[in-house]
């Protein structure tokens, strides 16, 4: 069920014109870097559908651009980001494309680095709310509302049991959790939203789980 | 005690049982939920409340025109009338006319805004309310309640309905914006919390039905237009109640009202830009004049 606070229906304060086209974007970009962490030499953004049509006249493109560059939906530097210096620091590229099977409002984002490459795909779902689908081949389901983590490892019975009893014995309170996988044995991916917040040790605890590949803590968005 | 209210008659329950007003129980429930202090949920209200002030302070004195050049010059219009010929409802009045053009056109050039409950709607709660609180002397705290009220009164609807022209038209943004706008109004003027409810039920029940079918898929005709109108609209809803006028309809079973005509909407009238003010003959050139 949603759950829909006092916040955010008088909030945010953000840069118009639009929660979805404008606020959304700079928040999807915002919660991409917090996923891919560094900061990318590159990035493609691909916009979907209503993005693609009409992100020109809501900013969109400028939004997710601020985002990635760590810009909040405040910012009044969105507005001439093109023309900015931190713009300067990265590579960039919009693609524009109609996919039925996406949301209205979605974009896929390809952040390039020196030697890494990551698939970030979300959408703009309303009044500034967002969701993160996929990241690289694995289907997610990231708001930006929670601290989360997200573990890939290895398919296996007890995997999810270890997990939650690490975060048990810090007395951390799960709010949701996902999970898939690409195929029986091979690569899983789970999704742990949680209340507070995850200390560094807590995570290196996760990391040295047997057959746990890889783990990143993705920070909420403040606003 | 009930922290998780999702209907406006467990809300009136909630108050009476807790002997609070709207505003009391809405900072003490969000406190409460998100492990906050009540002071740090209004001190999170009290940054959306100066913004507004800033966007409209800022949103009075430009000209610039939108990213489609079809907007942005209106409330210097109305200013310039205004200083030649009073507006006939008096001081008041024109302040939220004012206002309200301020805001949404700082919106469409990516000014800064708050969006309240969306950005399209931006610029209809901070007319109705600031220009009351100007004229009535209130305080700031007085403020602050009277925003926490209409939040807790749009939090309510979009338990059940997404505040999204998508979803269910634009009676779902500008309209449940005039209806908080009301709330607003209604508790700065004293009202009840009877009254409250009935003048948010008022304003909503009375703008059932608005589609949203913006030109060329910008935030900018009819939506910047719409919040003037629509702050306005606002307090007639306010007088109404504060006089004891009653909504017929339960709050509750007008936005289950509200939610069965989005539904039944068609979606070419859902910010699909596909019907109505958008495919008209003038709408299709501004789409083309602007997108190509």
């Amino acid at each position: 069920m949603k759950k829909t606070t006092l916040y955010d229906v008088i909030a945010p304060v953000m840069i118009g014109p639009s929660s979805s086209h404008t606020a959304g974007a700079v928040r999807l970009g915002l919660l991409a870097r917090n996923i891919y962490k560094n900061t990318p030499k590159k990035v493609i953004f691909k916009l979907y559908n209503s993005y693609a049509h009409t992100g020109k006249g809501h900013g969109t493109e400028k939004g997710l651009l601020a985002g990635v560059l760590g810009l909040k939906v405040d910012d009044r530097q969105i507005k001439d980001i093109f023309n900015s210096d931190i713009a300067k620091t990265l590579e960039y590229k919009f693609e524009y494309c109609d996919n039925f099977k996406y949301h209205p409002n979605a974009v896929d984002m390809t952040f390039i680095g020196d030697n890494s490459k990551m698939f970030i795909s979300g959408e703009s779902v309303g009044a500034g709310e967002i969701a993160i689908r996929k990241i690289n081949d694995f289907t997610v389901k990231l708001t930006g509302k929670y601290n989360t983590v997200l573990i890939v490892y290895k398919d296996m019975p007890g995997m999810l049991s270890q997990v939650t009893s690490t975060m048990q014995y810090h007395n951390i309170n799960i709010a949701s959790l996902f999970c898939d996988r690409n195929a029986k044995g091979k690569q899983a991916s789970m999704v742990i939203s949680v209340d507070g917040e995850l200390t560094p040790d807590i995570i290196s605890t996760i990391e040295e789980i047997p057959n746990v590949y890889f783990v990143s803590y993705i920070e909420k968005l403040e606003n | 005690m009930e922290t998780n209210i999702n209907t406006f008659e467990q809300l009136k329950k909630e108050c009476i049982e807790r002997g609070k007003e709207i505003y009391e129980v809405a900072q003490e429930n969000m406190a409460i939920n998100s492990d906050l202090k009540v002071e740090q949920v209004r001190a999170h209200a009290n940054r959306s409340l100066f913004a507004m002030k800033e966007a409209i302070q800022v949103g009075l004195v430009s000209k610039e025109l939108s990213m489609s050049g079809m907007c942005g010059q209106d409330c210097h219009r109305i200013q310039e009338r205004f200083k030649e010929q009073p507006a006939l409802f008096g001081g008041t009045f024109e302040k939220i006319l004012k206002y309200a053009l301020a805001t949404s056109e700082e919106n469409i050039r990516m000014g800064r805004i708050v969006a309240c409950p969306t950005a399209g709607s931006c610029g209809i709660l901070p007319a109705a309310m600031l220009s009351v609180a100007e004229d009535c002397d209130c305080s700031i705290e007085a403020q602050l309640n009277a925003l926490i009220t209409a939040g807790e009164i749009g939090r309510i609807v979009a338990a059940k309905v997404a505040l999204a022209g998508a979803v269910a038209g634009c009676q779902a943004e500008c309209g449940v914006a005039s209806s908080m706008a009301a709330a607003a109004v209604c508790q700065l003027r004293g009202g009840s919390i009877n009254q409250i409810l009935n003048a948010s039920a008022l304003a909503l029940k009375n703008i059932l039905g608005l589609t949203c079918d913006p030109v060329a898929g910008l935030v900018e005709v009819p939506c910047v237009k719409r919040n003037p109108f629509l702050a306005v609209h606002a307090i007639t809803a306010v007088e109404l109640a504060l006089a004891g006028v009653e909504s017929k309809i339960p709050f509750d079973e007008v936005v289950d009202a509200m939610e069965q005509t989005g539904a039944m909407m068609s979606p070419t009238l859902k910010e699909s830009s596909q019907a109505g003010l958008a495919t008209t003959k003038t709408g299709l050139e501004v789409q083309k004049r602007v997108f190509g």
